[in-house]
C-alpha cells in the first residue's frame, strides 16, 4: 500500500474515534442519550459502523489497487497479507483489502436499503393492521402468518431463480420483500396500545383524518420498537446477502460483496485461508456493533427495560 | 376448542404456502426437463417428456392435479433424479434429522446452561466475557463459522474429516460399532457450528429471561423467606424463566432449517437443504414441492407445539385461551 492509503486509512480511524466522542457531546444533555452511552459495548458499536461507513465512502482513497485489477497473476497469487497488500491477494491476484473496503459500499448498500425496504412495508402494514381494526387486521395479519411459515431461504432461492441473474436492486427488494413480517407483528401491537391514548382521540375529535392520526400521531410514538428492529434487521440483511452469494445466486463476482469475496474463496480455504477468513471477520464487526447498538438504543428507548436490567 | 381452531389454521397456512411455490415455481424461466444436451432440440422427445411428467395444460389444471396426487400421498416424480420424490426424500431426511438433532441438543444444553449462569454471575468477569464470546457467535454467519472451523480442526489439526457423513470405503452404511463411531465422528464438526450459533443465540435471550424475572416481587419473597441462593436460582428465577424459552423452542425449527441448507452445503453433507437448493437451481419442481411443503409443515408445527406446551405449563394463558 501506500503512504496515501496508509494515512487515509489513519484518517478514516481518527474521523470514527471522533464521530464517537461527538455523538456523546451531542447527547449529553439528553436522558436517552446519556443511557444510550451507558451500555458498555454502544461507544465501540458505533465507533466501528463509523469506521465501515468512513472506508466505503473513502474506498479509492484508503486502498492503493482496483478491486477488480489482476495484478499479476502468476507471480502475485494467493500472496499471504504483507505490506503491500495488507489482507493478502486472492486468486486472480486481486487485492483483498480493496476487494474489502469496495465490497463494505456493496454489503452496506444491500444491508441498509433492504432493511429500509422491510421496515417501511411492515411499518405500513402493522400501522393499517393495528388502526383499522376488523377485517383489515384479519387479513393483513392472516398474510404474515403466512409470510412467517414460508421457508425463507427456500422462498428467497425461488425469487431469485425468477430472475435468471439479478442485479442489487432486484436482491434489494427480493430481500425486503421477506424481511418484514416480524416488523409488522412488533409495530401492530405497539399500535394498537398507542391509539387508545387520549392523545389519538383528541386529535380525532378535532377532525384529523385516518391519514393524519396514523403518521402524525400514532407512529412517532410507537417509534422506539421500529428503530431497534431497523438496527438489528440490517445486521440479518447482511448475514443473508453473505449466505445468498455463498449459495451462488447473491452479488456477481467480479463485483465484490463481503458474501462473494468468502464464496470466492471457498475452494482455497486450504491454500489461501486469508480470502475467507478477513471479508467473514468484517461481517462479523459490523453485525456484532449493529446488535451492540441496536441492545443500547432499546435500553436509551425503553426506559422500563433499564428498571428491570439495573435490580 | 382454542386448539382445534389453531390446528386448522396451521393447515391452511401450509396449503396456501404450496400453493404460493406451486405459482411462483412455475413463474420461474427456464426449462425444467433438460436432458443431455445432444438431445435436447428433440421435440419429439420433449413432447414425451412434457406428457409423462404432467407439464402441458394451463396452471389451474395442473395445479388441481398436483393436489389429488397430494391428496393420495404421492409427491410425484423428480425431473432431475428420475426417480419418485418420496424415495430422494426418505434418504435425506434422516440425516438432516440427525444433523439438526445434535444441533438442537448443543444448542438448548449449552445455550441455557450458559444463559443461566452468566445470569447468575451478572455483570461479574465470566459473564463480561461470556456476553462477548455470545455476542460474536450471534453476529457470525453461520456458514463462514462452519468454513472457520472446517480449516482449524479438518484441514490444520487433522482431526476431523472435512466432508461427507462417513466413510465411503469402510462404512457405506452404518453396520457396525466402528461405523457408528465413524458417524458420529463426521457429524462433529457441521452440528457444532449450527449447534455454537444457536447456542449463542439461547444464551443472549435466556439471560435476558432469567434476568427479567429475578426483578419480580416473588423473587424478592424467596429471598426474604430465607431459601437458598441456589434454590432462589433453580426452583424460582429458572421455571418462570423457562416460560420464554418454550417460544424460543418454536422459533428454533426456521433457525435450524436454514442453518441446515448453508451447513449442509459446506460440509457437502447430504441431507433435505442441499437437495432442496440443488433442486431450485434445477428447476425441479416436484423435489421443489415436496421440500417447502415439509419446510412449512415444521415451522408450522414448531410455533403450534410452542403454543400448545405453553398452554399446558402457564395456568394463566389457559385461563385467557379458553375465555
Amino acid at each position: 500500500m501506500t503512504l496515501q492509503a496508509w494515512s487515509a486509512l489513519l484518517v478514516a480511524f481518527v474521523l470514527a474515534a471522533w464521530t464517537v466522542g461527538a455523538l456523546r457531546r451531542r447527547t449529553a444533555r439528553d436522558e436517552a442519550g446519556r443511557r444510550f452511552f451507558r451500555h458498555p459495548t454502544a461507544p465501540w458499536g458505533i465507533g466501528v459502523l463509523a469506521f465501515f461507513v468512513i472506508v466505503a465512502v473513502a474506498a479509492p482513497l484508503v486502498t492503493s489497487y482496483s478491486p477488480i485489477a489482476h495484478n499479476d497473476i502468476v507471480a502475485l497469487k494467493n500472496q499471504p497479507p504483507s505490506w503491500s497488500f495488507i489482507l493478502g491477494t486472492d486468486v486472480y491476484s486481486r487485492d483483498l483489502w480493496s476487494r474489502v473496503a469496495f465490497g463494505a459500499r456493496i454489503s452496506l448498500k444491500v444491508g441498509g436499503l433492504g432493511m429500509l425496504v422491510a421496515v417501511t412495508l411492515g411499518t405500513l402494514v402493522g400501522a393499517f393492521a393495528g388502526y383499522y381494526r376488523r377485517w383489515v387486521d384479519a387479513v393483513l395479519m392472516r398474510g404474515v402468518d403466512v409470510g412467517l411459515a414460508l421457508p425463507r431461504i427456500f422462498v428467497l432461492l425461488l425469487a431469485i431463480a425468477l430472475f435468471d441473474r439479478l442485479g442489487e436492486t432486484v436482491l434489494i427488494l427480493v430481500i425486503g420483500f421477506t424481511s418484514w413480517f416480524g416488523t409488522s407483528r412488533l409495530v401492530r401491537a405497539e399500535v394498537l396500545s398507542v391509539r387508545e391514548r387520549d392523545f389519538v382521540a383528541a386529535a380525532r375529535a378535532m377532525g384529523a383524518g385516518s391519514g393524519r392520526v396514523i403518521f402524525r400521531h400514532v407512529l412517532p410514538n410507537a417509534a422506539a420498537p421500529i428503530i431497534v428492529s431497523a438496527a438489528l434487521g440490517i445486521g440479518n440483511v447482511l448475514l443473508l446477502e453473505a449466505s445468498l452469494s455463498f449459495l451462488g445466486i447473491g452479488v456477481a463476482s467480479p463485483k465484490p460483496s463481503w458474501g462473494n469475496i468468502i464464496a470466492d474463496g471457498v475452494p482455497y480455504l486450504a491454500t489461501a485461508p486469508w480470502t475467507t477468513l478477513f471479508p467473514g471477520l468484517a461481517i462479523a464487526l459490523v453485525v456484532m456493533a449493529l446488535n451492540a447498538v441496536g441492545d443500547a438504543l432499546r435500553e436509551a428507548l425503553d426506559p422500563r427495560q433499564q428498571a428491570k436490567e439495573s435490580t | 376448542m382454542w386448539l382445534v381452531r389453531r390446528v386448522a389454521a396451521s393447515v391452511a397456512i401450509v396449503f396456501l404456502v404450496v400453493t404460493l411455490t406451486f405459482i411462483l415455481m412455475d413463474l420461474a424461466p427456464g426449462k425444467p426437463l433438460l436432458g443431455p444436451p445432444e438431445v435436447v432440440n428433440d421435440p419429439v422427445r420433449d413432447s414425451v417428456l412434457t406428457e409423462q411428467f404432467g407439464l402441458n395444460g394451463p396452471l389451474h389444471i395442473r395445479y388441481f392435479r398436483y393436489l389429488g396426487q397430494l391428496s393420495r400421498g404421492n409427491l410425484g416424480e423428480s425431473f432431475g433424479l428420475r426417480r419418485p420424490v418420496a424415495d430422494a426424500l426418505a434418504e435425506a431426511i434422516p440425516n438432516t434429522l440427525l444433523l439438526a438433532g445434535a444441533a438442537l441438543l448443543i444448542d438448548f444444553l449449552m445455550g441455557l446452561g450458559l444463559g443461566v449462569y452468566q445470569a447468575w454471575r451478572v455483570h461479574r468477569l465470566p459473564d463480561v466475557v461470556l456476553s462477548n464470546v455470545t455476542l460474536f457467535l450471534y453476529s457470525v454467519p453461520t456458514f463462514w463459522l462452519g468454513l472457520i472451523l472446517l480449516l482449524l480442526f479438518g484441514e490444520w489439526l487433522g482431526w476431523f474429516p472435512i466432508a461427507g457423513m462417513s466413510d465411503p470405503i469402510l462404512c457405506p452404511s452404518v453396520s457396525s460399532f466402528y461405523c457408528v463411531m465413524d458417524r458420529l465422528w463426521h457429524l462433529a464438526l457441521p452440528a457444532a457450528t449450527l449447534g455454537f450459533v444457536g447456542a449463542a443465540g439461547t444464551a443472549r435471550f435466556q439471560r435476558a429471561a432469567m434476568l427479567e424475572v429475578s426483578a419480580q416481587d416473588y423473587i424478592r419473597t424467596a429471598r426474604a423467606k430465607g431459601a437458598s441462593e441456589r434454590r432462589v436460582v433453580l426452583r424460582h428465577q429458572l421455571r418462570n424463566a423457562l416460560l420464554s424459552f418454550i417460544t424460543l423452542f418454536g422459533l428454533a425449527f426456521p433457525f435450524l432449517l436454514t442453518g441446515s441448507v448453508l451447513i449442509e452445503t459446506t460440509f457437502a453433507w447430504p441431507g433435505m437443504g442441499r437437495l432442496a437448493t440443488d433442486a431450485i437451481l434445477r428447476r425441479d419442481f416436484p423435489v421443489v414441492n415436496a421440500a417447502v411443503l415439509l419446510a412449512s409443515t415444521l415451522v408450522v408445527t414448531g410455533s403450534l407445539l410452542a403454543d400448545v406446551l405453553l398452554a399446558a405449563v402457564d395456568p394463566r394463558l389457559r385461563v385467557r385461551g379458553t375465555a
